[in-house]
């Protein structure tokens, strides 16, 4: 995949130091321009000469963008400034005390060095990593008409098998089923002023837009991550799936929150990623175990419902047992398969 | 006019067929050691034609910067799109930092910025200007005496072609800064970002964790 074509095409690069300088330079710059967080998505396509911006504007000297906050919201919550890395977010004591289900998914990002890079703000942007989209070719995704991993030779084991609409690319994200799980708001500035949305909203399917796997427009910019304290310390179940333990990308992973009272599900969030263009929030499910007491009936009823409706690509079905199981283990709180070394 | 002076450079070179004539690492030390200034000739055999012609046709030159690298202010024309593996092996001529995949996937490029350790191969090298630099050629005391790490690795035969080694070095340098003490596991993980394609992993911990204890042992002493 990593091909070294060769340096990357020239382009000028712009370094403010506050929010709204960031912003006045994207939009002079229109679509012309390109936001670098930690670079670790970016600076491939750049390497690659499939996206030539002519205005990189960096990030990484806005202070008001690093760091984690305490929220005044009376209620305890915390706030994640967009270019916190990583590795911050995972060795952060509030968020490991209260939060642990993402330091638990930003603990299972890629790398040491990607995580002591790669910024919170960018692991939730990040682009598809459909490797024909990602190697240039003019598929739905990058604007022409046809998909080149859903044919019958198409490379697609890492594909979708929910909701997909002409292409069946997957959300590579492990930071974002946590955060909707723990019922995030993220903080939008775009040129007419802040937006706050909820976690499963920043994220769209190609029924929405095909271009893009958020809803950020050209201009926008995610200051913020919020994580209100309505599920602090509940208990969190993270797994994610991958083919080796380091580097790689979810094939599929699960986050889920829930309050049990006696041996009853109270209140429980839950989602997955990798299954779809978008990290999913199992609505469905969170309905149908609610109330019920926590055990592997409750688990085996809610992996199952979780996966209906899904169609595997010719090389993907394991990822519907693959779902169902997560599912499952997420709900009924069985502990997961572990290598020894 | 360091522009000038390398597309000269590069012109010459291209004319001679330099590859025959001069191997690329004498003709960059050479030029870094006659003082010249090294601008984006650099490195440029790989895809000369392209990066020159580029740079004249856009405009977008280098600009000159002062980096802070192994406790040295370096000033260095620096083109907004260069990486930092790239300025410090092409421009700095510090080679010990290794390319590999160019695509944060091996490890081989790692140093340390601010004491982090990071894949120098995906950091633009503008970004880091007031950051400090440390590779591993700036592990060393100033009279020689190697570092605990490197000791250990020399001490207990950690590598094979060492292709992978500066890279480890500084991941695990990076990593004993904070984790001084790590068992065998914590330790795997902390270099857990760094690929050995002759794949003694077990060698090269065994060597890190004698590196761990020299560092100790030094700290104390
Ligand atoms: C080899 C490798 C393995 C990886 N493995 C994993 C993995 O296992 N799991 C995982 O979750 N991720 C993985 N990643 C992805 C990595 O974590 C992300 O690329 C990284 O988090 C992106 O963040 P960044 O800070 O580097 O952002 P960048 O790469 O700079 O940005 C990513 C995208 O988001 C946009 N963007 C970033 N920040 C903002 C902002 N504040 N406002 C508006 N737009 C913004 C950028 O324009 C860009 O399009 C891997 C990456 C690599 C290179
Ligand atoms: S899955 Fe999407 S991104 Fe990949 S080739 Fe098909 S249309 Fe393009
Ligand atoms: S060369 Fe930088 S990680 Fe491989
Ligand atoms: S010793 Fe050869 S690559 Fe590691």
């Amino acid at each position: 995949m990593a091909v070294i074509r060769d340096v990357m095409a020239a382009f000028e690069l712009y370094q403010p130091s506050s929010v709204a300088d960031a912003q006045k330079l994207l939009e002079q710059h229109g679509p012309d321009a390109w936001v670098l967080a930690g670079g670790l998505d970016s600076l491939d396509w750049l390497k690659d000469r499939i996206r030539k911006p002519k205005a990189v504007v960096d990030l990484s000297g806005i202070a008001e963008l690093r760091g984690v906050r305490t929220t005044n919201d009376g209620n305890d919550g915390i706030e994640i400034g967009a270019m916190t890395t990583l590795t911050e977010v995972v060795n952060h004591p509030v968020i490991k005390q209260k939060y642990g289900l993402l330091a638990e998914s930003a603990e299972l990002v890629a790398s040491p060095q990607i995580r002591n890079q790669g910024t919170i703000g960018g692991n939730v942007s990040q682009d598809t990593r459909c490797w024909y989209y990602r190697g240039g070719w003019p598929c739905y995704r990058a604007g022409g008409n046809i998909c080149y991993a859903d044919t019958p030779e198409g490379r697609n084991r890492e594909h979708a098998i929910l909701h997909a609409d002409r292409c069946v690319a997957v959300n590579p994200s492990d930071s974002a089923p946590a955060l909707i799980a723990l019922d995030a708001k993220f903080v939008v500035r775009t040129p007419k002023g802040e937006r706050v949305v909820d976690a499963e909203d920043y994220f769209i399917g190609p029924d929405i837009d095909i271009t893009r796997l958020h809803i950020l427009q050209p201009g926008d910019l995610l200051t913020a991550i919020r994580i209100p304290s309505t599920w602090a310390r509940a208990q969190f179940y993270f797994e994610k799936v991958r083919d080796r333990n380091v580097w790689d990308f979810p094939l599929m992973n699960v986050a889920s929150a829930m309050v049990t009272s006696g041996d009853r599900i109270e209140r429980i969030r839950i989602a997955v990623n990798g299954a779809a263009a978008r990290p999913l929030r199992l609505k469905a499910v969170e309905d149908a175990v609610r109330g019920q007491p926590r055990n592997t009936a409750t688990g085996e009823m809610a992996g199952r419902l979780a996966v209906q409706g899904a169609v595997p690509l010719q090389f993907n079905a394991y990822k519907i047992p693959l779902m169902r199981n997560l599912v499952k283990r997420a709900v009924s709180g069985v502990e997961e398969a572990t290598w020894a070394s | 006019m360091a522009e000038r002076v390398s597309s000269k450079a590069m012109q010459d070179v291209q004319e001679e067929g330099v590859l025959k004539a001069v191997s690329r690492r004498d003709f960059i030390k050479g030029v870094i050691s006659s003082g010249v200034a090294v601008s984006s000739a650099g490195y440029l055999f790989r895809a000369s034609s392209i990066l020159h012609g580029q740079q004249l046709a856009a405009g977008v030159g280098e600009r000159l910067i002062t980096l802070n690298v192994n406790g040295q202010q370096r000033r260095v024309d620096v083109m907004k799109q260069e990486t930092l593996a790239w300025t410090l092996r092409y421009k700095l001529g510090l080679t010990g930092t290794k390319l590999g995949c160019d695509r944060a996937e091996c490890g081989s490029c790692s140093v340390l910025i601010d004491d982090i350790p990071h894949y120098s191969c995906s950091v633009l090298t503008h970004t880091v200007r007031g950051r400090k630099v440390l590779t591993i050629e700036g592990l060393a005391a100033e009279d020689g005496t190697l570092h605990p790490v490197q000791q250990g690795v020399i001490d207990e035969q950690g590598f094979q072609c060492a292709f992978c080694m500066p890279g480890f070095i500084m991941t695990a340098v990076g990593f004993l800064k904070t984790n001084p003490n790590p068992t065998r596991r914590e330790l795997a993980h902390g270099v857990s970002g760094n690929l050995c394609r002759c794949q003694d992993y077990d060698k090269i911990l065994t060597a890190l964790m004698r590196g761990a204890e020299n560092m100790r042992r030094s700290s104390l002493g």
